[in-house]
């Protein structure tokens, strides 16, 4: 990989794109055979790989216009990879085609001789039915893309020459949009991922999942950080205070994401009322308590004490480590939201769950750069960028 | 006659021209081996914590330990009300429900480390302290407004009125004052 030093745009983009475009293929080849073999495990590994993507491109779009509203400036120089990371939501849009075909095989409500016999359902169905839920999943796509689209627009516009009305602009769809972002987010996974159990209700889950979303789009933008400065890429421009505040982020999201985890569960547990306990049961008999073990330690306790000396925040290899953990852990928490509703008598991992992570991964991963290879890697127009470049933590 | 015996020298303070100056004057002050000297500014400079030589502050290790002291504390006083000394059964639960005790764990762990943070600060820095050698200096005032000052005490060993004075005039300070303290 290079790139030039005055227009910051890559003059040669590496294989990691045509590597990733192949696996990505071959991943959504073989979960289709996977389709034909099994349909129901197909559908279940496709929605955690699928949603593990799609919620870090929403994680991107969070800081894209969290940095707008807040008028960041350290954070200038990681708009565009981040813009970057959002960018992929039309592509993703796509990619949520094959759910549609899922919802019989998925969401239990979507039958309707089983909402006949289910009070409960019938009661849920003004709200969960299959139409509502296709014409749902289309607006939040089209609140995300329309945002997305329209930061990008003006973000781009500003590389060829900045003037005062674009970061006004930028701070103006940021502010409704951040709103529109938590409604869509918690809505979105109430639909996908909470409807898998339709008796089970939780209304911090939103928050939930837009925590462990943000952790796991601070580890990728980590990693993406890193792996350009490791080839001598913007190491310049993204320096060891930059390294430190992404880690100091995913520090606080590690504690953020513990805090919303154990609220769902400490009130649960102190209520102790059947129909909520159930879900934490499913999760707490058989195998699944290894997984949910392993969320505690390996999705609270590891992060928090590896991020807590700075000396592990400044240093790119055990920064590195930590952030490709964080993922990890980030896609073990959505395999332990959804599987259990297939496999409720113990974890049973199949070759699709693996496929169906690579598939739409490596598609992610090969738009990604795609778009990081045909824009400059900075926003080279922002005012702000000299003043980000120069940042300094005390 | 007896007041001008009781005067002794505390300090040397000296002026600078803008906050460049004064980082770099702080730089040649720590590489002669001073200890006790500080800088004084309108603002927080940038670097300044290098270029006086100051090591990272202790105060996270006061913090950590408050920190420590209160969640296990919390947590050793729950247990020992609600599973020792006066076990009640709550809801049907077992008498040692860690669930039930991480709020207050939790809250008291925040509460010392906060308490700790101000007081560990307050403490490190000398504070509160009524009075300071530097306030007979009547140009001091303009460290609120647009002086930038060095001040060097007579406690460190390599201080030498004369000789002090000559170093500082060397970087470029200007006003030279003796600080006397009655």
């Amino acid at each position: 990989m290079r790139f030039n030093q005055q227009t910051y745009k890559l003059t040669e983009s590496g294989r990691l794109g045509p590597v990733a475009l192949v696996a990505g293929v071959i991943g959504l080849v073989l979960s289709a055979v996977g389709y034909l073999v099994d349909a129901r495990q197909f559908f279940y590994s496709y929605l955690t790989g699928y949603f593990f993507w799609l919620s870090l491109a929403l994680g991107g779009l969070f800081f894209t216009m969290l940095h707008h509203i807040v008028g960041a400036r350290w954070s200038t120089v990681l708009r565009r990879i981040s813009e970057n990371i959002m960018g992929v939501l039309p592509v993703l849009a796509l990619l949520a085609i094959p759910l549609l075909f899922g919802i019989g095989e998925l969401y239990h409500w979507s039958h309707s001789d089983a909402v006949a016999e289910d009070q409960l359902l019938q009661d849920k169905a003004g709200y969960l039915n299959t139409t509502f839920f296709v014409i749902r999943l289309v607006v939040y796509f089209t609140v995300w893309i329309v945002l997305t689209v329209m930061l990008d627009k003006i973000s781009l516009k500003q590389d060829l020459g900045h003037q005062p009305s674009f970061t006004k602009k930028m701070r103006v769809i940021s502010a409704p949009g951040i709103i529109l972002f938590a409604l869509t987010v918690t809505f979105a996974s109430f639909d996908w991922l909470m409807s898998l159990d339709p008796h089970w209700y939780s209304t911090i889950f939103g928050v939930y999942i837009f925590a462990g979303s943000l952790l796991g789009m601070l580890a990728l933008m980590t990693v993406i950080v890193l792996y350009l400065g490791r080839n001598g890429i913007l190491d310049k421009d993204i320096t060891v205070e930059h390294y430190h505040d992404l880690g100091k982020l995913m520090f606080a999201f590690t504690i953020f994401w513990g805090y919303m985890a154990f609220s769902q569960y400490f009130l649960i547990w102190y209520g102790n009322i059947p129909e909520e306990t159930v879900w934490f049961l499913h999760r707490w008999e058989s195998s699944w308590k290894t997984i949910s073990l392993m969320l505690v330690f390996g999705h609270f306790v590891v992060p928090f004490f590896v991020l807590f000396p700075q000396g592990t925040k400044r240093n790119p290899k055990t920064l590195t480590l930590i952030a490709l953990w964080i993922l990890f852990m980030h896609f073990i928490d959505l395999y332990w939201l959804v599987l259990p509703t297939l496999h409720p008598h113990g974890v049973n991992i199949s070759w699709m769950d693996i496929t169906a992570l690579i598939g739409p991964g490596g598609i992610f991963t090969w738009y990604l750069w795609c778009k990081t290879a045909a824009r400059p890697l900075l926003p080279v127009g922002d005012p702000n960028l000299e003043v980000s470049r120069r940042f300094v933590n005390h | 006659m007896n007041n001008i015996k009781n005067i002794k020298t505390v300090g040397l303070l000296a002026q600078f021209d803008d906050p460049a100056a004064l980082v770099h004057a702080a730089e040649k002050v720590r590489d002669a081996g001073y200890k006790k000297f500080d800088c004084h500014s309108p603002f927080p400079i940038h670097g300044m914590d290098a270029a006086m030589g100051l090591k990272r502050s202790r105060l996270g290790w006061i913090v950590g330990l408050a920190a420590l002291i209160g969640t296990s504390g919390a947590l050793g006083l729950q247990w020992w009300t609600s599973s020792i000394d006066l076990p009640m059964v709550i809801s049907g639960k077992p008498f040692f429900s860690f669930q039930a005790y991480v709020p207050v764990t939790f809250a008291l762990g925040v509460l010392l480390s906060a308490v700790a943070a101000l007081v560990g600060m307050l403490a490190l820095n000398g504070l509160p302290r009524l009075h300071h050698p530097v306030f007979y200096s009547d140009n001091f005032t303009r460290a609120t407004d647009d002086g930038f000052f060095i001040s060097i005490e007579t406690e460190d060993p390599l201080f030498d009125t004369d000789r002090t004075k000559s170093f500082l005039a060397s970087l470029g300070g200007k006003n030279l004052e003796e600080l006397r303290e009655e």
